[in-house]
């Protein structure tokens, strides 16, 4: 039994189903983020977690108990939101303190707990404040700072970073994860940004429509993708997916492709017996950005090939030129250097990692291979 | 838009203001002159003319002794009951307004909509149609003509504006606020009590104007709801405005209708804004 | 590890019921206000006019046989005559009225607040002090005509106050008094609140203020028409202190208004059947008035 575990959890409001039964299990310490397009149930499924909604069917526990009904001052949880609900009429100092005041903690532990607090946070020099006198990242301090002080069971994150803008976001993600090594907490984090899920968790769950997509390590649903929707969510620039007819090549399987009028065929990696399958039918075939680039020393071993595209635009990044090129009628983005990128209308040399290649059923949008 | 520069339309413009504000003036100008004024320069002049002499007697008498029917006990009698029960009225239907948009606020659930949307009948009703129902009620209960009488009939139609007040107002509250309260373990009072309440500032003044001055100015259910000595002091001006024995005395009249207008003139001098506030935020949402 | 143990329990308890059943607990007093006198009574009283009661309530059904013998009375049929007038004029004069005072005062104005003050002290006085006030001043014997004879004029004339043709008049008069600064606060509001921008655009393509003010400004205030209207209507609609202090209903019954007939028959002349159809056709008028707003808003707010 781990620190949280989320059992066939459903939840419906009237007709319409939210959640779709959902199964995510996570151990002590673990920090789990909830990530998806906006819709797919991660906020309710964190409300959920907190007691602050119900639960229509399934169950929920936190540190080995059922918490179903439970209200969310029993569950030992804190949570961060989105907007800091910080309580504008109090200061800082009370801010923090409120909640173990209401747990009767005695005044002395109740200052050491603020002092410590605010130690690890840095904003000692801001207790006496109140909210509407910080600023953004000092709200959001003051919001971790809130949910540190109880030391609780389990701590809950909804898309904390959202209001901030980009450098300061940076900033505090760099701060949450020092956090999270520091006190060792489980962590239950809701992000739309699939980046933030990539740095901060341990584990991540990908939802779509009351579903998870894919429950893995960042690694697993980097490089091993469930679906088609997984794939393309996470990573930036997203994977290029390209529709491709699988012909017969030598004593294995190639994709048929088409660029600027040119035919050519890519060996189909890691494919296997399935592939027999497809011989003749139109597959996706997804590779990522950075997976083409120019080209450069190296051998030619069975899977990295060479071939040279026409450049429709080029997009300079500053520590990168992304150069879109047209294959089968899709876009292809292609991540290079700089110095090599050509300009556009031009042929360009490409050398493609093809070890990574994923491949995906057009009409199910599951994983082939 | 129009030039600051002084232009004969910015003439004409301040010279129509200025009518108009001589106009709207003129009712309490009028008022306070001629209570003023010995009645014998009252009689031989007119509402407009200047007082040729200046007299208090006629405060004094409005105040003590000026005959309203049957009794000649001038208005303080009266003063004392309206604010008898105008305070507790005002008190009371401001306290349950503001649990009320609390709860169709921050504690939703399924029909506290349309339990709202049906107690917004109550901001509506021509009293007429609940007067004699009421009559009867307040009768079996024993409060009939009394100021404990009043009380209850004006907390209970009073209910309906305050609410809206106050629903109106915690609406803009984010609802985290109090989603962060109940995780740190806070429960429903206290919730109230040491994160709403400190932000209701604002409202709580608006409605405790709005409803003073309503529940001061009534005259319909005082009439009805009342008689002899529970009478609030708009009957009673009333009364004394009407009664048609003896000599009019006009100055007196008047001085009675300033002392019955001091209160929510006052409130008005002194916290107008909010009252202006009260009620475009009744009215904007109907 | 945690400074404060929670309840390792996992059964919500007694205190927890209780507490998720306070909202429900703090709405119920209101609920049962609601339910008992607004809609109850509201009943009640539609059943009253269909008793023959008098002094006493006599719960013996009659039917409509009150309504027919109130349409069938004259002063009635004044009243709701009177309604029609004093209800026209004052919603129609109040909001012109209004309307002129907002935008004089929309023209960035010096000592604006203290004028704005002016307009809308009215509204923080009793009908029954305004009432009184304005007796006085139309009355002929004291008021604006001896104003003016005194002046020199002694052909005038201003008696409308003692006139039944004209009395209702004066009704509108003071009620415009009290009530337009009201609805010159919500115009003011309304224009205020128009993008300045849409403004700036209609003037740099050419166009003069008047054609601004009637083709972009009168229209996007049209949800405060709609709301003054209403609450206008709602003010006529109740008009009791003020004809009561002013005229008396009279003279005779000439300035009578559903509100003082339904109060003198209830509570005068001990009909209280009669009375309580008398406000039973009342309510009607306000409902009529009140639903198809709501309605309307309604579906607007659904739409937009």
């Amino acid at each position: 039994m781990g620190a949280l575990s989320i059992r066939k959890v459903r939840k419906s409001y009237g007709s319409t189903e939210i959640l779709k039964g959902i199964d995510l299990e996570i151990a002590d310490g673990e920090f789990l983020i909830l990530v998806g397009p906006s819709g797919c149930g991660k906020s309710t499924l964190l409300s959920m977690i907190a007691g602050l909604d119900s639960i229509t069917s399934g169950d929920i526990h936190i540190a080995g108990r059922r918490v179903n009904d439970l209200s969310p001052k029993d569950r030992d949880i804190a949570m961060v939101f989105q907007s800091y609900a910080l309580y504008p009429s109090m200061t800082v100092r009370e801010n923090i303190s409120f909640g173990l005041e209401i747990r009767k903690v005695p005044v002395a532990e109740r200052e050491a707990a603020v002092k410590r607090v605010a130690q690890i946070l840095q904003i000692e020099h801001l207790l006496d404040r109140r909210p509407s006198q910080l600023s953004g990242g000092q709200r959001q301090r003051v919001a971790m700072g809130r949910a540190i002080a109880r030391d609780p069971a389990l701590f809950l994150f909804d898309e904390p970073l959202s209001n901030l803008d980009a450098k300061l976001r940076v900033e505090m993600r760099t701060e949450i994860k020092l956090l999270h090594q520091r006190l060792g907490t489980t962590i239950v984090y809701v992000t739309h940004d699939q980046i933030e899920a990539m740095t901060l968790g341990d584990k991540i769950a990908v939802m779509k429509l009351g579903e998870v997509q894919q429950f893995g390590t960042p690694r697993e649903i980097y490089d091993n993708p469930a679906n088609l929707f997984v794939a393309g969510f996470m990573g930036s620039p997203s994977m290029n997916f390209i529709s491709a007819r699988v012909d017969e090549m030598g004593s294995g399987y190639g994709l048929a492709l088409e660029n600027n009028g040119e035919r050519f065929v890519f060996p189909a990696v890691n494919a296997n017996g399935e592939m027999k399958n497809w011989l003749g039918k139109e597959i996706v075939f997804g590779i990522r950005p950075e997976q083409i680039t120019q080209v450069g020393e190296g051998a030619t071993n069975g899977h990295v090939v060479r071939q040279a595209l026409k450049i429709d635009i080029t997009e300079p990044t500053g520590p990168d030129t992304l150069v879109l090129a047209h294959v089968n009628g899709a876009k292809l983005t292609c991540r290079v250097h700089p110095s090599f990128a050509v300009a556009p209308g031009e042929k360009m040399p490409l050398q493609f990692d093809l070890s990574k290649s994923v491949y995906f059923d057009p009409a199910t949008e599951q994983r082939i291979l | 838009m129009a030039s600051r520069h002084l232009t004969l339309g910015r003439i004409v413009l301040y010279a129509v203001l200025a009518y108009c504000v001589l106009y709207y003036l003129l009712p309490l100008t009028v008022m306070l002159f001629n209570s003023i004024k010995p009645l014998d320069d009252l009689k031989a002049g007119n509402v407009m003319s200047f007082p040729r002499s200046v007299t208090f007697a006629p405060w004094v008498k409005a105040w003590n002794t000026a005959c309203t029917g049957v009794q000649c006990e001038g208005m303080k009698g009266y003063f004392w009951n309206s604010v008898s029960f105008v305070v507790p009225a005002v008190l009371i239907s401001t306290l349950v307004g503001a649990f009320n948009g609390y709860v169709l606020t921050m504690w939703r659930f399924r029909g506290s909509n349309a339990l709202f949307m049906a107690l917004m009948l109550g901001c509506f009703i021509p009293f007429q149609s609940i007067l004699l129902p009421m009559a009867r009620t307040l009768g079996a209960l024993g409060i009939s003509q009394s100021v404990a009488g009043l009380i209850f009939v004006h907390v209970v139609y009073g209910i309906a504006f305050t609410t809206l007040f106050f629903r109106n107002y915690y609406v803009t509250l984010p609802e985290e606020l109090v989603k962060a309260a109940r995780i740190d373990g806070a429960g429903f009072m206290r919730i109230f009590h040491r994160i709403i309440l400190p932000l209701s500032g604002p409202i709580i003044v608006v409605t405790v104007i709005w409803q003073f001055t309503q529940i001061w100015n009534d005259f319909l259910f005082g009439v009805v709801f009342s008689s002899g000595d529970s009478q609030p002091i708009t009957v009673a001006l009333n009364n004394l405005v009407n009664t048609s024995t003896g000599v009019k005395e006009y100055n007196v009249d008047m001085a009675a209708a300033v002392i019955a207008a001091l209160p929510t003139l006052f409130v008005y001098v002194v916290a107008g804004k909010y009252f202006v506030r009260g009620l475009t935020a009744g009215a904007v949402k109907g | 590890m945690a400074m404060s143990q929670p309840v390792a329990r996992e059964r919500a308890g007694l205190m927890d019921m209780v507490e998720s059943a306070l909202p429900k607990i703090v709405l119920a007093p209101t609920f049962a206000i609601c339910v008992v006198f607004f809609y109850g009574y509201i009943i009640w009283t539609a059943v009253l006019s269909m008793t023959p009661s008098r002094m006493l309530p006599n719960y013996e059904f009659v039917g409509l046989e009150r309504y027919v013998e109130l349409f069938s009375n004259d002063r009635w049929w004044l009243a709701l005559k009177n309604l029609a007038i004093f209800g026209s004029l004052f919603i129609f004069l109040c909001l012109a009225m209004g309307l002129f005072l907002a935008i004089l005062l929309d023209q960035k104005i010096r000592a604006e607040g203290a004028i704005r003050s002016v307009f809308l002290y009215p509204m923080a006085l009793s009908f029954i002090v305004t009432g009184t006030a304005w007796k006085w001043i139309l009355d002929p014997s004291i008021g604006l005509e001896k104003v003016i004879h005194d002046l020199g004029w002694t052909a005038f004339s201003f008696n409308w106050i003692k006139d039944p043709d004209m009395a209702i008049y004066t009704v509108v008069i003071a009620g415009i008094w009290q009530s337009s600064g009201f609805v010159m606060a919500l115009f003011l509001a309304g224009l205020r609140g128009i993008d300045d921008s849409i403004i700036k655009a209609a003037l740099v393509d050419g166009a003069p203020m008047p054609t601004i003010y009637r083709r972009i400004i009168l229209p996007s205030l049209r949800p405060v028409f709609f709301s003054s209207f209403m609450i206008l209507a709602h003010i006529a609609i109740k008009s009791f202190d003020l004809v009561m202090a002013l005229t008396g209903g009279g003279p005779g019954f000439a300035t009578d208004l559903p509100a003082t007939f339904m109060y003198a028959f209830s509570f005068t002349r001990n009909q209280i059947g009669l009375g309580a159809a008398s406000s039973i056709i009342m309510l009607m008028i306000v409902v009529s008035v009140v639903v198809p707003f709501m309605y309307s808003e309604l579906r607007r707010s659904d739409r937009g």
